[in-house]
């Protein structure tokens, strides 16, 4: 048992995509939402998400640690998988695939969305406000990019919810499994039109 | 008369050995009714020449119980991991295309080797042991209730369809995957299996375990037995989270 750590690494990572990091991205798109509200309550939100105490803190063990284990444990899965969509095109393999893809794509969009938005005012001090995402998502092209970025983000989550219930023994029989399915479409529909409303209030 | 002219196509995946090259030989081989896959390589068996009217050798597989029990004739057939005494002519479309299971190392032809499958059960103690120095009397009694579903995972016969059907289970991964697995909720359900719970609990939670599950669910899709193979993935992820806890804190029922 003491040398093998890959129970524990799974079962990790399973709980880490959920709480914090799940978490942790439903906030962000209710704040993101403000924007629906116009400028100045869109700043007044992220003002006050920056001005929390323990910034620091919170973004290194609430964010940053959990988020980067999850993605290089997640890599490490999905390039251990050998998909087979044409053996098996069912519900659950693709899921199974997407799952995988989504989260390939969410390292590239995400590391790029923490360098515009977060390390580039850390290093250069460019400010980071309700303009500045409407100066990135006035090209057409970053906003596609961002579309695809959030709509990865809320089904990777949504689909990582459903698995993470039955990683964990909580939803066991076929009922409940397929009751989960429904309200796991629910949560990526309600989180996508609250991520995707709010990216289109910035153009 | 006409009949007699009908012939069934098929494409082989061959391969000489464990280590050479695969490739593909077409067959046409003579209609007759009620055949199945294991007739059809009968009659290449008695008369090995290829479409293109080449001798070859004879292609080679594993059969034993032809009624779908014995898991050996498991091939895969039309691009679906299955049994080939149950794969029907008639219910097959054509060309038939016939590949070895190449989750496992290949001995020659459609042989493949599943002693990975038999080393896993021995591994998660896929037994209950009962032997001693006397006679213990008669075990603890099973409530019909769980002999039912018990039933169903007993159906289990390593064909090893699971396992080429499951995406986790390939050269890249050490996942031992979920025949063996459900072998353990099988063994832990019955009354005296269930004093060695925990042992088969720690082995599946070692390395290349249950977590390495992926819920693709082929495997239930795949299982010619219709064996609840998901369900079986799910009730003992809850018995290992307990277990994990149990370990941890400590317990008396560990």
């Amino acid at each position: 048992m003491a040398e093998n750590h890959e129970f524990f690494n799974r079962k990790l990572h399973s709980l880490l995509g959920v709480i914090p990091v799940g978490v942790f991205l439903s906030q962000h798109l209710f704040v993101n939402h403000f924007a629906t509200r116009g400028e100045e309550a869109f700043n007044a939100a992220a003002g006050f998400m920056e001005q929390l105490p323990f910034r620091y803190f919170l973004e290194i063990f609430i964010i940053f640690l959990p988020l980067v284990y999850h993605a290089i444990y997640g890599v490490y899965i999905a390039f251990t998988a050998k998909n087979n969509l044409r053996m098996y095109g069912t519900f659950r393999n693709w899921m199974f695939v997407l799952q995988r893809f989504t989260g390939i794509f969410l390292i590239i969009f995400i590391s790029w969305h923490v360098w515009e938005t977060r390390l580039a005012n850390l290093f250069y001090d460019v400010p980071v406000n309700f303009q500045m995402m409407e100066n990135i998502l006035s090209n057409p092209y970053m906003l596609a990019f961002y579309i695809v970025g959030v709509l990865s983000a809320t089904f990777h989550f949504s689909n990582g919810l459903w698995s993470f219930f039955v990683s964990w023994g909580l939803t066991v029989s076929p009922r409940s499994q397929r009751v989960f399915t429904y309200l796991s479409l629910l949560v990526f529909v309600g989180l996508s039109f609250i991520g995707v409303r709010a990216l289109l209030a910035f153009v | 008369m006409e009949e007699q002219a009908k012939t069934v196509t098929l494409i082989i995946t061959r391969q000489d050995g464990p280590d050479s090259e695969p490739y593909k030989e077409t067959f046409k081989i003579p209609y007759r009714p009620n055949m199945n896959v294991i007739s059809a390589l009968m009659e290449i068996q008695r008369n090995p020449v290829t479409a293109d009217g080449k001798k070859t050798t004879p292609v080679v597989w594993e059969m034993n119980c032809l009624e779908e029990v014995c898991g050996a004739c498991s091939m895969v057939i039309n691009g679906k991991p299955r049994q080939a005494c149950t794969a029907i002519i008639d219910k097959l479309d054509h060309p038939i295309t016939l590949e070895p299971m190449r989750t496992f190392p290949i001995v020659r032809d459609l042989i493949v080797d599943r002693s990975r499958m038999f080393d896993s059960l021995k591994k998660v103690k896929a037994w209950i042991p009962i032997d001693g120095t006397h006679n213990l009397g008669p075990g603890p009694r099973m409530p019909e209730s769980k002999r039912q579903w018990a039933y169903e995972l007993s159906k289990c016969m390593t064909c090893g369809v699971c396992l080429e059907a499951c995406p986790n289970v390939n050269s890249k991964s050490n996942f031992i995957g979920p025949a063996p697995l459900s072998q353990v909720r099988l063994f832990n359900t019955h009354p005296t299996g269930a004093m060695h719970k925990s042992e088969r609990l720690n082995a599946i939670m070692g390395e290349g375990g249950i977590t390495n599950c992926g819920n693709s669910q082929n495997c239930v899709q795949a299982c010619p037995k219709g064996i609840p193979l998901t369900t079986s993935i799910a009730a003992l992820n809850r018995e290992v989270t307990v277990q994990m806890f149990r370990n941890f804190f400590g317990s008396d029922y560990s």
